[in-house]
């Protein structure tokens, strides 16, 4: 009995308190918004409610994972991500035209999932290995352990897992010691890059026109971005029915299962990608937010767990993982409010999918190991 | 120690930097999405929330009518019908055994059509609408229009249904469509054709059907429906009209096509027939074949099973895919190629002991046969392998190579039909890329001995060599073949020809040409096909050949003595009359030894059938349509239309 509450004393004691509040407020808002997403109780919902089960598990066995024995696991971690993704690449199984699955013999797994947590992780290792001021050489090394997985699931092709490896990566690089000076180029570049696309749209998005280095069907989704009409029977449907979402929600939304844009069926993949569109045409400019705020929340939990974090290691892991969540957000609520193109990325707790919520899970275990792990002091 | 607290601490006092910035990055891209719901949620509310609510458009696909298959005079290949259908949403159907045996003392459903349906709920979920049974008669309409109102999730619906009335006569020509599969959908994606895709179910899988997919199909129209809030559409708000895929008009002729088919009785084969002038593929034959209705609606597994094990390889397309080393088929080309590169004139003779000697090695004719000293008439009559033996150091591999290229020998031929195999014409540099080691790499002397003679690396589609023999009956005039010959627009009847002019001429001689096919002519007279021309109403000109399938390494050939299936292809080339030719032809039949035979008796009764409906035809009519350009007739290419014959 002693050695129960002794176990219960550590789960208890292993958990983030803040963190874990803001987590449960956005769980119950994911099952809300999937209740009225699946039109009421249905398997999904129930699936749901499983998968957030097994997300909290694995959040807790990894909170209770104290930060030098995830550091020790980067390595063989991250190499046993890139065999995979190599698996993938000769002997992957094919489905829907890309070939993200490995089949091995019981299941079948997608590696590029695991490398979202394997990529920050690994780099974290080998910052915290280099310690002291980013010289060339190790942001070369670094550059190069991100880009092999990135183009590895690039070529599957994966272009949403990957931008968000990248994403994991770079925002270790970045609060590693990235030089400002190098930042501030490619961020003007970006931003010129993008507003050219839109400036010459219409000789970029003619037929004949061949972009070198995406695909075909990566070109069609952009152009369809810059202009819904030009596909409204196929890609533009989406982006054309979830802003009709969103904006007829307007400030105060349509109220809970009152969306008619949801429950006749116009928004497409509704219970995943498109889940925001649900949640904005219902609960409105409030609803939209009052969200944002909340995310806003985790993020500041997150780097305030960053920030206290006594090892470079644990440092740059807490922020990259905390990053990384805030980009899932942007980009999928970019992609659903038209601003973004249709990339296949979920809105954390809220998007149907036990993978995601997986991952979720496991990296806000570590942030909570993060925060609550002090070395014992001798 | 005091060292590392300094550096950790500066660390951290940067980190803390950078985490305020990346902080701050993140609230301004927030804003920038807050602007954006300000955007859609207040400035344009009113318009958006208009389009959602007060309207509540729904955008309909209305997919277009699929395109008919007719061959040259209009008989049907392939054509839509209507037919009644039972869809069923499995979520809203409730308990499925339930609504089975509620279903089926009306409306009948064999264990086959319950297997089907369950297999395609589970591929593509439960709230899809699936085909429950297609083919519904007046009856079961009726009644179930009548009942429907205690069936919930099921709808009775009219579509266009696909069907060839030919069964399994051309049916690799046609091929069939089938259901959409996921590797359909990424391609359409890719191509940006999905959303002409949405409200169609099937698409091109096999033979014209794929390949024309894109006319065929046609676009995909829309209609937006005001519906009512429980999803019941109350008027049409706007209607853009799908339009029709296009007709195609085949250039074979079915009555020709079945003699063909006919003709090859239960033997396993291939015959391509094309009309020289124009690159009209007349007859196109696969034997076995398949009947293509049995894919429409997605095969049974029994049917597939029988299909695909048959040791006859009903599904191959024999023509297209098969490659073989056409043997002495090939002759022809050869002689030519010595006459047109100068390397022996027709009247050289040489000697013909029965074998031809080079670096100590013996190379046999077949049979053995000595048929002492004869020069290239002669040779190509009885074909000598000697003779041609002799030819093959003094053209060379490259030689050849570059002389068959223009013919299409070992190139595709681009006939309108998927699949097409490219073969091997062999030279140094092909040896080269195709072998890994240094000296498999190595192109030897023997070794166009018995490319010179159509075996050895030679290895090429029944196509390629009804190609080249309708280029050489064409005097060099190189017409891409087709199967289909137009597109027909279904509203306003008006054709477009697929193939309208000459892709090029190789440049030949005239007297060349005359030597090779008077002799190829006398082959059929007094040669080695002259029993299955004997009392022809026209002058054939032909070319028999054997196509190993086993090597024999120098041992007598005994047909009995080997397996059927290891058993040499009957092989025959030939068009006719002599004189402006009017149909070249290549036949192969599988494991039936001689080519004289047995593939040269299909060829006649094909020429015989054509060649009788032409003299008929013209007997009443003036030959139509043909102009001979005035240009000299030696002009390289592109000419238009076909260069006056001999």
């Amino acid at each position: 009995m002693k050695y129960v509450f002794a176990f219960l004393g550590r789960v208890i004691s292993a958990i983030d308190w803040p963190l874990m509040i803001i987590l449960m407020i956005l769980a119950s808002v994911g099952l809300l918004v999937m209740h009225s997403a699946v039109g009421g109780t249905d398997w999904r919902f129930a699936d749901q409610t499983r998968n957030f089960i097994v997300a909290l598990c694995a959040m807790w066995v990894v909170a209770l994972t104290p930060p030098h024995i995830i550091m020790r696991l980067a390595v063989p971690f991250y190499i046993l991500g890139v065999l995979l993704l190599l698996g993938v690449f000769f002997f992957g199984d094919t489905s829907k035209g890309a070939t993200r699955w490995l089949n091995l013999g019981f299941t079948r797994i997608q590696p590029s999932e695991m490398m979202k947590i394997a990529v920050p992780l690994m780099l974290a290792w080998y910052f915290q290995k280099r310690e002291g001021p980013m010289n060339t050489l190790d942001f070369f090394v670094a550059v190069l352990l991100l880009i092999v997985p990135c183009l590895l699931i690039i070529k599957q092709p994966d272009l949403g897992t990957a931008l968000l490896v990248f994403g994991a990566g770079f925002c270790v690089i970045y609060f590693a010691g990235l030089s400002f000076k190098l930042l501030l180029p490619v961020v003007i570049a970006g931003v010129i890059g993008v507003g050219s696309i839109v400036a010459y749209q219409d000789d970029l998005c003619d037929d004949d026109f061949d972009w070198v280095v995406l695909h075909d069907y990566q070109k069609h989704r952009i152009c369809t971005l810059l202009d819904p009409s030009t596909d409204p029977l196929g890609k533009g449907f989406h982006t054309i029915q979830s802003t009709i979402a969103v904006g007829s929600g307007g400030v105060y939304g349509k109220g809970y299962m009152n969306g008619t844009q949801t429950h006749l069926d116009f928004i497409p993949e509704r219970t995943t990608d498109f889940i925001f569109a649900v949640f904005s045409e219902e609960f409105g400019l409030y609803g939209g937010v009052t969200l944002l705020l909340l995310y806003l929340l985790l993020l500041a939990r997150g780097l305030t767990i960053a920030v206290r974090a006594p090892t470079h290691f644990s440092r740059l892991l807490a922020g990259s993982i905390t990053m990384v969540l805030f980009i899932y957000v942007f980009v999928n609520i970019g992609m659903v409010t038209g601003i973004l193109p249709v990339v296949g990325v979920p809105l954390p707790f809220l998007s149907y999918g036990g993978t995601a919520l997986m991952t979720i899970g496991i990296a806000c275990g570590m942030l909570m190991s993060i925060s609550k792990y002090r070395p014992p002091v001798n | 120690m005091f060292e590392f607290k300094k550096t950790g601490l500066q660390q951290k006092n940067k980190f803390l930097l950078r985490a305020v910035v990346a902080g701050i990055f993140a609230v301004i891209c927030f804003s920038l999405l807050v602007t954006r719901f300000w955007v859609l949620q207040v400035d344009r509310h009113e318009g958006l929330a208009a389009r959602a609510d007060s309207n509540r458009i729904a955008v309909v696909p209305i997919p277009p009518r699929r395109g008919e298959i007719v061959d040259r005079n209009g008989e049907v290949l392939a054509r839509n019908y209507l037919s009644y259908t039972l869809e069923v949403v499995p979520a809203r159907a409730g308990n499925l055994d339930e609504l089975f045996s509620e279903l089926m003392p009306i409306v009948y459903m064999s264990t086959a059509d319950q297997r089907r349906f369950k297999r395609r709920v589970a591929e593509s979920g439960r709230y899809a609408s699936v085909v429950l049974r297609n083919n519904l008669n007046e009856t079961e309409a009726a009644w179930f229009s009548a009942h429907s109102f205690r069936f919930p999730g099921v709808e009775l619906r009219a579509r266009w249904v696909r069907e060839y009335p030919q069964g399994k006569s051309a049916g690799h020509v046609v091929g069939y469509i089938g259901r959409i599969s996921e590797g359909d959908v990424n391609s359409l994606e890719e191509s940006g054709q999905l959303g002409n895709y949405r409200g169609t179910d099937v698409i091109g899988k096999k033979g014209i059907e794929k390949t024309y997919e894109t006319a065929l199909h046609g676009k995909t129209g829309l209609q937006e429906l005001e519906i009512t809030a429980r999803g019941k559409p109350v008027r049409v708000l706007k209607r853009v009209d799908p339009v029709p895929g296009s007709n195609l008009v085949l250039s074979l002729d079915m009555g020709l096509q079945r003699i063909a088919e006919e003709a090859f009785k239960d033997m396993r084969g291939a015959l391509v027939a094309i009309e020289p002038a124009t690159g009209d593929v007349l007859a196109f034959v696969s034997q076995p074949s398949y009947d293509p209705n049995l894919f429409i609606d997605g095969i049974d597994a029994e049917s597939w099973r029988q299909l695909n094990e048959s040791p006859d390889h009903p599904l191959i397309n024999r023509p297209v895919i098969g490659t073989y080393p056409i043997g002495s088929t090939y002759k022809p080309f050869v002689a030519l190629a010595a006459l047109e590169l100068n390397k022996r004139r027709a009247t050289d003779r040489i000697s013909d002991p029965g074998y031809f000697e080079f670096g100590g090695q013996r190379f046999r004719n077949s049979g053995s046969t000595a048929f002492g000293s004869i020069d290239m008439h002669q040779a190509l009559v009885v074909s000598s392998d000697t003779y041609f033996y002799s030819l093959g150091p003094e053209i060379g591999v490259n030689g050849l190579h570059d002389f068959m290229k223009p013919f299409g020998f070992g190139q595709l031929t681009g006939i309108d039909i998927d699949g097409e195999k490219r073969g091997v014409l062999p030279s140094t540099e092909w040896k080269r890329q195709a072998y890994k080691k240094r000296d498999q790499q190595r192109w030897y002397a023997g070794e166009t001995i018995s490319v010179a003679v159509g075996q050895g690396y030679n290895s090429f589609t029944l196509m390629q060599l009804a190609q080249a023999t309708a280029v050489l009956a064409n005097d060099g005039v190189f017409m891409k073949p087709h199967l289909v010959r137009a597109l027909e627009n279904p509203k306003t009847g008006a054709q477009s020809l697929t193939v309208a002019e000459a892709s090029y001429k190789i440049p030949l001689k005239k007297e060349n040409l005359q030597i090779i096919k008077r002799a190829l002519a006398e082959v059929t007279t007094v040669g080695t096909a002259r029993q299955a021309f004997a009392g022809a109403a026209y002058q054939a000109a032909g070319k028999t050949g054997t196509a190993q399938v086993y090597s024999l390494r120098g041992a007598k050939y005994r047909a009995s003595a080997i397996d059927e299936r290891l058993r040499d292809h009957a092989l025959f080339m030939a068009f006719a009359p002599l004189v402006n030719p009017k149909i070249a032809i290549a036949v192969i039949v599988e494991n039936a030894g001689w080519g004289g035979s047995v593939a040269a008796p299909v060829a006649r009764k094909v020429f015989d059938a054509w060649l009788a409906r032409d003299a008929k035809k013209s007997a009443v009519t003036v030959p139509t349509s043909i102009t001979v350009t005035p240009t000299a007739p030696n002009t390289t290419a592109p000419v238009t239309n076909r260069v006056g014959g001999q």
